[in-house]
């Protein structure tokens, strides 16, 4: 077959025509009903924060699997577009802009660390994508086009401070990971202790990287406190509990931590280094409800080998429900409608128990669980329902300010 | 009183520990010039090797004493004939090429073991001094330095090996034309060097949250270490682990943890100011 110019010509019109016609023609449904609602994922599979994205794009997919096997939405099927983050905010911000951009998705859920957050979120804001922050964090985000499903301060160290310090005394130390999450959850600390008529003898931050805590544990055997509190984050900072343990301080001095056994640390340490450590968040593996008992079941059996489904997987879980509400009762995927639905006293009954969506706030009202580790798994102590984000009801009321933006520090 | 000996304990521990941390780095750097950027993730796949024979069944001592040295020593020896082999001499391309291995290793042990914490609780108890309670692990590791202290200098400097290793780094051609094979020298350096550096790995599982990024940490602080010791390779070493460590834990002692580290950083800076050639350019000259 010759190939001459005319045919090179013809051929090369009818496949840019077929080319540059072919979005109408898949969009127009022609082919099909399909023309799913897009979720976006924004995710850390790889890198030092994967332990705890890897649950969340399960429980996430989960939430989708479900809501697809009921008949979609609107009649419409979801499907997910996840990028793996890589624990890298560089990442973040460019796949959310894809997101945005090029996938053109109706709602996005991810970000875990607040820098991430505070990363994508003006992305979100830009380009008017709704998003989905489903993690617990400091508190103080206040924009209308970002929900805060997970547990703030006041859901919980407002609980764990007090019940710690009935069991141990009045005078505590705090150590905290020096980046905003520490330094702010540790002027919380100090504020609950305070409420409660106790004293915080010294408060020492840590560099991510610091991995010999000898002094810190002279430091405080000189102090001698009645209780610790940490909020000491990640791989490095464990080491703290092992050399803890080591010098067989041990049991004499109570620890409570806020950032403990979020991932898998009771089951890696051993039980002498993590017994009777005190933590409190919306959400534990072994709460016992039915709904959290099947939760639980279901993840483990499509990923037998997943981390600790913590909080962050079941708070990402009802976050997609609730976005799910919202799209019903609003009978739109129109961002503004699904954002009127949505804080129209939305509500969902999840593995934690009831979540309700706060209209001032965009936060959740939500229960939350105080427990102690025990033989390397939680036991749950007690647990608190509907319990309000008072802290960022302090400062945000959206009602009054529809365009504010902006994630206050709360003065304490 | 008893205050000040758990200081003097905590600085003694802060010392023997980056002392460990350094010494095979020492011998890598010191010797063949050879930045292994690597170097942190030798300490973890020390590391890993012992968590994972110690839970496996392996008795702790065994696991940190001898399968964590024999099991890095054996990856640093394929190490070296399949990468380091063709890199001496050009410093560059080895901080380079040692570095894209730091991250393929780390990639490697995140594939197999995941990653998640892993860990094995600490051997030997602990006991006090007056209202205090301080570790026999600290006083374990601070002997695990002085023995490897004298294990090294008695190796290099009374031994036939010690002898030729010191006669090729200090001129390969000369040892060469002396009937020395220089490329054997430098393979079994290498993978003494990254053995000590798995013991040391080894000897800090139990006291570190071991994840496949943790060599990081050590990474940075061993090299200034290396550096502000100089080219002595035992008494540079042990000099600048003395101040840092000492520096470090001291500072953190008395500010916060945070000025520690600070601290640290600045009397590097301040260090290499004055001794651009690191302690043992000045002091301890011809020294090992």
């Amino acid at each position: 077959m010759t190939f001459s110019r005319r045919r090179f010509l013809q051929r090369s019109a009818i496949a840019s025509t077929t080319l540059i016609a072919a979005p109408a023609i898949f969009r127009s449904g022609a082919f099909g009903a399909e023309n799913p609602i897009v979720i976006g994922s924004l995710h850390d599979q790889s890198g030092p924060i994967a332990a705890s994205g890897t649950p969340m794009v399960y429980a996430l997919q989960l939430a989708v699997d479900e809501i697809n096997a009921g008949g979609g939405l609107l009649g419409r099927p979801l499907k997910v577009i996840h990028y793996d983050t890589q624990s890298n905010i560089q990442m973040y911000s460019q796949f959310a802009q894809q997101l945005a951009v090029k996938d053109k998705v109706d709602v996005v859920h991810g970000g875990i660390t607040s820098a991430s957050r505070e990363a994508v979120r003006p992305t979100f804001d830009r380009f008017k994508v709704l998003y989905f922050y489903n993690v617990l964090y400091e508190g103080g985000v206040c924009d209308r086009n970002t929900f805060c499903t997970g547990t703030t301060p006041a859901q919980t160290v407002e609980k764990l401070v007090p019940s710690a310090m009935k069991k141990a005394g009045k005078k505590a130390y705090i150590i905290a990971a020096d980046y905003n999450y520490g330094q702010i959850t540790a002027k919380w600390m100090t504020k609950y202790v305070k409420d409660n008529g106790g004293e915080v003898l010294s408060t020492d931050f840590f560099p991510l990287d610091v991995t010999n805590f000898g002094t810190t544990i002279s430091k405080i055997q000189a102090a001698k406190p009645d209780l610790i509190l940490s909020a000491l984050v990640g791989g490095n900072h464990t080491a703290f509990y092992r050399q803890w343990t080591s010098a067989g301080m041990k049991g004499k001095i109570p620890i409570a931590s806020t950032t403990f056994g979020l991932v898998n640390e009771p089951t890696t340490l051993d039980a002498a280094e993590s017994d009777s450590i005190l933590g409190a968040y919306g959400y534990f593996e072994e709460l016992t409800t039915p709904a959290s008992k099947s939760f639980v079941e279901k993840i483990k059996k499509a990923h037998p080998d997943s981390p600790y489904v913590s909080e962050l997987a079941a708070c990402t879980y009802e976050g997609v429900m609730l976005w799910a509400a919202g799209v019903k009762k609003a009978a739109s995927i129109d961002r503004m409608k699904v954002i009127a639905a949505l804080e129209d006293g939305i509500a969902f009954d999840g593995p934690s128990g009831k979540v309700t969506l706060d209209k001032p706030t965009h936060h959740t009202t939500r229960n939350a669980f105080l427990a102690e580790v025990k033989d390397r798994k939680w036991s749950v102590l007690e647990s608190y329902s509907d319990v309000k984000p008072a802290d960022t009801a302090s400062v945000c009321d959206l009602v009054k300010n529809p365009n504010d933006t902006k994630q206050y520090i709360i003065n304490l | 009183m008893a205050i000040y000996l758990i200081v003097a304990l905590d600085v003694l521990n802060g010392i023997s520990s980056l002392f460990l941390l350094c010494l095979g780095l020492a011998i890598i750097f010191g010797m063949m010039k050879i930045i292994n950027l690597a170097h942190g993730e030798f300490i973890m796949l020390g590391a890993y090797a012992t968590v994972i024979s110690a839970n496996a069944g392996v008795n702790i001592w065994i696991a940190m004493l001898v399968v964590a040295p024999l099991f890095v020593g054996l990856v640093g020896l394929v190490i070296e004939r399949c990468l380091i082999r063709f890199l001496y001499g050009r410093l560059v391309d080895s901080m380079l090429a040692t570095w894209g291995l730091s991250l393929l290793i780390i990639g490697i042990v995140t594939t197999i073991y995941g990653n998640t914490q892993q860990g094995v609780p600490t051997p030997l108890g602990g006991f006090s001094i007056g209202s205090y309670q301080s570790s026999y692990y600290t006083l374990f590791l601070a002997g695990m330095a002085v023995v490897m202290m004298a294990v090294v200098y008695s190796v290099m400097s009374y031994t036939r090996f010690g002898l030729i290793a010191r006669a090729t780094m200090q001129n390969p051609a000369m040892a060469a034309t002396l009937g020395v094979n220089p490329a054997r020298v430098y393979m079994s350096t290498f993978a003494v060097g990254a053995a000590i550096t798995g013991l040391a790995g080894g000897l800090l599982a139990p006291v570190s949250g071991i994840t496949p990024g943790m060599g990081g940490a050590y990474v940075a602080k061993a090299f200034m270490t290396v550096v502000g010791g100089g080219a002595a390779i035992l008494s540079g070493t042990m000099s600048a682990a003395s101040l840092f460590g000492a520096v470090n834990q001291v500072g953190a002692f008395f500010t916060t943890p945070v000025y520690g580290e600070v601290l640290v950083f600045t009397a590097a800076i301040v260090l290499i100011r004055l001794l651009p050639r690191g302690i043992s350019g000045r002091f301890f000259k011809g020294n090992l």
